[in-house]
């Protein structure tokens, strides 16, 4: 099949050559320099075909689920009806995961291109509505944005929370339409009864991002860098190798390793890294070389998700940090739901005496089997990701749960 | 016939008494979520349920035999409006807001799905209320409500529905309570 | 209304759900409880423990179960057909 450029773009600016796409306007770009970076976005007519592109695309997400863009949009199409009334677009940029900053990072630099996908993806939906949700410093920079261009006046812009569980889609549109960041109870999909119950796409700002991009210069485009089964770009917050976290953009199927690499972190330096964010899994340094994609990460149980690598040093204990991560987690849980709230806690309580080191054999056993009761249990699936993180961490530090276990611990000195 | 029929609506009205007393007993049950001995819970709420259905049954045959008694000159307006009866209007009016909130009570109960679990929580709240009224109405409107007999019997629901309301308020009511005390932080 | 003919699923809405347990009194053979009191769907991968098919046999069960359950925490829906 053969892919089509777009054939409505003004080809005055180039497209970008290369892994660089996401900031070529330079530091919180106005509209100008965006437009002198990128070129005009395309107007009129160019909505079905959008869809077209984005599909053949490749365009994956970038929020944390990974869902393939041209499909949500597509599934929209496909739903509406007279009474559902028409769509809503809604810019996820809430970025609850606390080690990631890059949207934080696009929002404040590239605001114009997330704001171009949005406005893209609406025409090509036919949505009649659109929302910006960010947290509440990155307001007032895109009221400024939007207030420098005719097209995004009718852009909402809505406060996200501080928390954890505020950019999970159902709580998101919860946040928006009742002020209550909360995920809720869902028997049919957002694309096809959201807010208002409407047809609702909900897209993670880089992702939007990326369809500004591919508005511009076509899927062909898109998939002239990373590889055939996961091609783009994308952003990644790199943390934990300094008391700094660091964003950067790679192109897709690149190996852990190498971006450790560009960043000057030694692999010497690392004896595991977190990936995906803290419902993703632990790579062992063994493994680094695996390539940051789903395919890549697949046979580790983990997914790019939101673009997070938080590495531990040798003296890190991978049992500690993990109970530390779910402590949190638990304490994030929205707790509505039984399974979670009383699951989390105790599945956090467990880990944090697995890593005390003790002679408990029962604590393994009992750990797992309270993770794998909260799968599914819940409605969203913030105790599933939590049980991934936890079963992942006792397999890839089962060395460490051995020691632990007879009392001693192989990365920190004994108390 | 008067006669039969004043003397049937006072028997049903007392009828009717009892019959709330255990639903309220059996509401308070229910929500504790606990089986009882060879009832597992949803028996407990199907009985509670089936009891208070009864109980209104048992008030329509009371209201309406009274409404046929020439005596009790018990009229249609009477049955819902209140303190506008002959016959010691207080009290019987009591009984007719008794009648009010139960009708509240039973359409929110009988769709629930439709009303949604908050309203039907919140309107539910009001048999609390209710059960003491019509108490009061009983002893106050009832022919036989100062009589010694009658009086023994009001004051065994007395204690019963007090005994339940001191377990409702107690720590350990619910049953999950002390699975669910334990580690949350 | 669902029709007899239609395959459904038992939906659990988890944020109505407080652990009451008439559920897995009326349907024992899809619905256990945990230590919490929680229902916990056997014989179920967890990819559908909160929307369990409920074969015909068990069909009337699980509308009492719908109808009884003290939170209102759970609907019959019909399967979608996958297109």
């Amino acid at each position: 099949m053969k892919l089509r450029d777009n054939p409505l773009v003004d080809r005055s600016v180039d497209p970008p050559v290369g892994v660089a796409r996401l900031f070529l306007a330079g530091r919180e770009a106005t509209h100008d320099a965006h437009l002198a970076a990128y070129g005009p976005l395309p107007t009129g007519g160019a909505g079905q075909e959008l869809i077209a592109q984005l599909e053949l695309s490749g365009l994956t997400g970038r929020g944390g689920a990974g869902f393939p863009a041209g499909r949500k949009a597509r599934a929209i199409g496909g739903t509406s009806s007279l009474w559902a009334g028409s769509p809503i677009v809604i810019a996820n940029g809430a970025e609850g995961e606390p080690r990631s900053v890059k949207d934080h990072t696009l929002l404040h630099n590239s605001p114009h291109l997330v704001i171009d996908g949005l406005l893209a993806t609406a025409a090509a939906v036919g949505a009649s509505r659109t929302h910006i949700y960010v947290p509440r410093d990155l307001i007032a920079g895109l009221r400024k944005a939007i207030s420098e261009r005719r097209d995004a006046r009718r852009i909402v812009l809505s406060e996200a929370p501080d928390s954890f569980i505020s950019g999970e889609a159902s709580a998101v549109v919860n946040s928006i339409e009742n002020g209550v960041a909360l995920p809720t109870d869902r028997t049919a999909r957002l694309t096809t009864t959201g807010l208002k119950g409407r047809p609702t796409l909900v897209h993670n700002v880089e992702t939007l991002a990326h369809v500004g991009l591919i508005a511009r210069f076509g899927a062909n485009w898109f998939r002239s860098v990373g590889s055939e089964r996961d091609p783009g770009t994308r952003l990644i917050t790199l943390s934990g190798h300094s008391d700094r976290e660091r964003v950067v953009e790679v192109p897709g199927d690149i190996p852990i390793v190498d971006i450790l690499r560009s960043a000057g972190v030694s692999t010497d330096a690392v004896s595991a890294a977190l990936v995906g964010g803290y419902h993703g899994a632990w790579i062992a340094a063994t493994h680094l070389e695996s390539r940051m994609s789903t395919a890549g990460l697949a046979p580790h149980g983990a997914q790019p998700g939101a673009g997070i690598i938080y590495v531990l040093g040798p003296r890190q204990c991978g049992l500690r940090a993990t109970a530390e991560i779910v402590g949190y987690l638990s304490r994030e849980s929205a707790g509505q739901c039984g399974p979670c709230r009383f699951g989390l806690p105790e599945m956090a309580s467990l880990l944090y005496r697995l890593a005390a080191t003790g002679f408990d054999k029962s604590l393994r056993r009992d750990l797992e089997a309270t993770t794998r009761s909260v799968v599914g249990r819940g409605s969203c699936h913030h105790p599933d990701g939590t049980a991934r993180l936890v079963l992942n961490a006792l397999d890839t530090f089962s060395a460490d749960v051995h020691a632990h276990l007879s009392g001693r611990c192989l990365h920190e000195a004994r108390r | 016939m008067s006669e039969a029929l004043w003397a049937f609506g006072r028997v049903s009205g007392i009828v009717t008494l009892l019959l709330f007393t255990a639903s309220v007993v059996l509401g308070i049950i229910t929500r504790s979520g606990r089986p009882l001995p060879g009832l597992p819970r949803f028996s407990i709420s199907l009985l509670h349920r089936n009891i208070a259905l009864t109980a209104c049954s048992f008030l329509v045959l009371h209201v309406g035999s009274l409404m046929l008694d020439s005596y009790a000159k018990l009229n249609v307006i009477d049955a819902v409006v209140p303190f506008l009866g002959h016959f010691k209007p207080f009290w019987q009016g009591l009984g007719t807001v008794a009648v009010d909130l139960l009708i509240a009570i039973v359409v929110t109960s009988l769709f629930r799905k439709q009303f949604g679990a908050r309203t039907f929580r919140t309107i539910h709240w009001f048999t609390y209320v209710m059960w003491p009224i019509a108490l009061a109405h009983s002893i106050g409107n009832g022919t036989n409500g100062l009589s010694g007999w009658f009086l023994l019997i009001a004051a065994g629901c007395i204690v019963v529905v007090i005994a339940a309301l001191f377990w409702r308020t107690s720590t350990r009511f619910e049953e999950s309570a002390a699975a669910r005390q334990g580690g949350i932080r | 209304m669902p029709t007899g003919s239609e395959r459904m699923r038992l939906h659990i809405d988890w944020t109505r759900c407080d652990g009451r347990g008439l559920c897995t009194e009326l349907l024992p053979d899809m619905l256990a409880r945990d230590k919490w009191g929680y229902p916990v769907a056997t014989k179920i991968a967890p990819e559908s423990r909160s929307d369990l098919v409920v074969p015909v046999s068990r069909i009337d069960a699980a509308r009492d179960a719908v109808d009884l359950c003290p939170l209102l925490a759970l609907k019959l829906i019909p399967i979608e057909r996958q297109s």
